[in-house]
């Protein structure tokens, strides 16, 4: 069924539009949206699309790396800056998928997708979203709880602090066909040392829950204690804590549970 | 409803054609242009029959709405042969035998394309992370992985 195209010139018209109708679906890198379209699916009538260059900027020069929306994984991995990040946007579909994914869509992205988000949650990424009431910044978990809500808001861009060191900032995919596959569970740990001790522990899990989540019971067990056996054994062991994961065709829920804690001791302690 | 003027570079051949709002490049393609070259496997992006190239950019042409492509280059497997010859990605893939029942041919020397107009003397592990999106069901890839090689081999030759 043909539905209605409108496309703007900046994301501010964008947003109002979206705003102002609630049967409106913005169309990022369209790989989820075309989908559905693709699907007939009925509940899309009319698409907005922004084709605004502020959307698909990249400042990754200082210590706080902000990200525009539109941005694809492609030019995250073509940019020398955002290394950090280069190993969850390579964890992302193939070349195509790559070169067309958007980091805002990522963000609404249901399972077994939203590989890019758990990276964003363990480092306490800002959203930066525009409504019917002007723009305001949220913190990433706020952002992914109140979701369903954020429908008919635009997303601007994401921001995060660089950390400190290529070590404090650790992700893994575990996937049944390589190189590329969905997602069976994603982690991501953010785990800054300071005197030797963890300080400002952040683990993030995706294909855990409805949408990626903090594992805050095993941050506890990180908090303030050098990163060694024992205390990578008590994370590991209260990793499912709060954890909800299904049955799919992936894996079952039990099958999640079972893996989760042996590929956080794996990446908290640098084993492939 | 209403349909929009679209007018894009097809193979470097200017082209305007009318589409319905929400349609996507690869029913424009294949039903308003008449290029039967990128294949419809799922429409869901998971099969990379239909990989085409826009701006010299691999794209699933099944998930790219047809208006974003207005005043870029799109690429199909129809414009690679130059002339009466083939282009060496498909003499490598008859000489490699690497195809079988040949449907996702074009959409695996496109992904192969992109591949080697960037990086012409590629790793096996890259051919491997450049076609990863294109699934074949016929020859278990390793045919296909070593035309990619033989295609780059005899570049480097020429
Ligand atoms: C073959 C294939 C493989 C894939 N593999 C992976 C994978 O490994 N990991 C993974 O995480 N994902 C994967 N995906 C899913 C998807 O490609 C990514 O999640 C991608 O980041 C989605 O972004 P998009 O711009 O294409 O989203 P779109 O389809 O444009 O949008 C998705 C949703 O987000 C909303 N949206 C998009 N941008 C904004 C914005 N700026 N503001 C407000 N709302 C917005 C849209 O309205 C829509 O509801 C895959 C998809 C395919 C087809
Ligand atoms: S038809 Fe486009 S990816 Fe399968
Ligand atoms: S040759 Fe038949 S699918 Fe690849």
């Amino acid at each position: 069924m043909p539905v209605t195209v409108r496309t703007f010139g900046s994301a501010g018209e964008a947003a109002s539009a979206l705003s102002s109708d609630r049967t409106a679906r913005y169309f990022g890198g369209g790989t989820l949206v075309m989908r559905a379209l693709n699907e007939g699916d009925v509940s899309i009538s009319s698409i907005v699309r922004a084709n605004d260059v502020a959307l698909r900027r990249i400042e990754a020069a200082g210590p706080r790396v902000t990200i525009g929306a539109g941005v694809t994984f492609a030019k995250i991995l073509a940019e020398r800056d955002l290394a950090f990040l280069h190993a969850p946007a390579r964890s992302i579909g193939g070349p195509a998928v790559r070169n067309m994914g958007t980091v805002g869509g990522n963000l609404f992205a249901p399972n077994p997708y939203g590989d890019f988000t758990v990276a964003l949650l363990a480092l306490d990424a800002t959203v930066s979203v525009q409504g019917g009431f002007g723009a305001r910044d949220l913190p990433i978990d706020e952002f992914l709880q109140s979701r369903e809500r954020q429908a008919g808001n635009l997303v601007l861009s994401v921001s995060c602090p660089r950390p400190a060191s290529s070590d404090a900032f650790r992700y893994r995919k575990i996937t049944r066909i390589r190189p590329k596959g969905a997602s069976v569970i994603t982690l991501a740990a953010h785990v800054p040392m300071s005197g030797g001790r963890v300080l400002g522990a952040r683990l993030a899990l995706g294909s855990m829950a409805p949408m990626p989540i903090r594992a805050r019971a095993a941050e506890r067990a990180l908090e303030g204690r050098p990163l060694d056996t024992s205390t990578i054994t008590a994370a590991a062991s209260a990793i499912t804590e709060g954890t909800s994961p299904v049955d799919d065709a992936l894996g079952s829920a039990w099958y999640r549970r079972e893996i989760i804690g042996v590929h956080l001791r794996r990446l908290l302690s640098d084993q492939e | 409803m209403s349909k929009t003027a679209l007018q894009f570079r097809h193979n470097g051949r200017d082209v305007a054609i009318f589409v319905d709002g929400g349609t996507n490049l690869l029913v424009a393609l294949r039903e308003l242009i008449g290029d039967m070259t990128p294949k419809f496997g799922c429409g869901q992006g998971g099969c990379g029959a239909c990989s085409v190239l826009i701006d010299g950019e691999l794209h699933l042409a099944c998930l790219t709405l047809a208006e974003t492509a207005a005043g870029r280059s799109v690429e199909t497997l129809d414009g690679l042969k130059e002339g009466p010859n083939l282009h060496p990605l498909q003499r490598a893939f008859a000489d490699n035998f690497a195809a079988q029942c040949g449907y996702c041919t074009p959409g695996m020397l496109m992904a192969a394309k992109a591949l080697l107009d960037r990086n012409p003397q590629p790793s096996r592990a890259e051919v491997v992370e450049a076609i990863s999106g294109n699934i074949c069901r016929c020859t278990g890839y390793e045919p296909i992985i070593n035309a990619v090689l033989a295609a780059a081999g005899n570049r480097a030759r020429a």
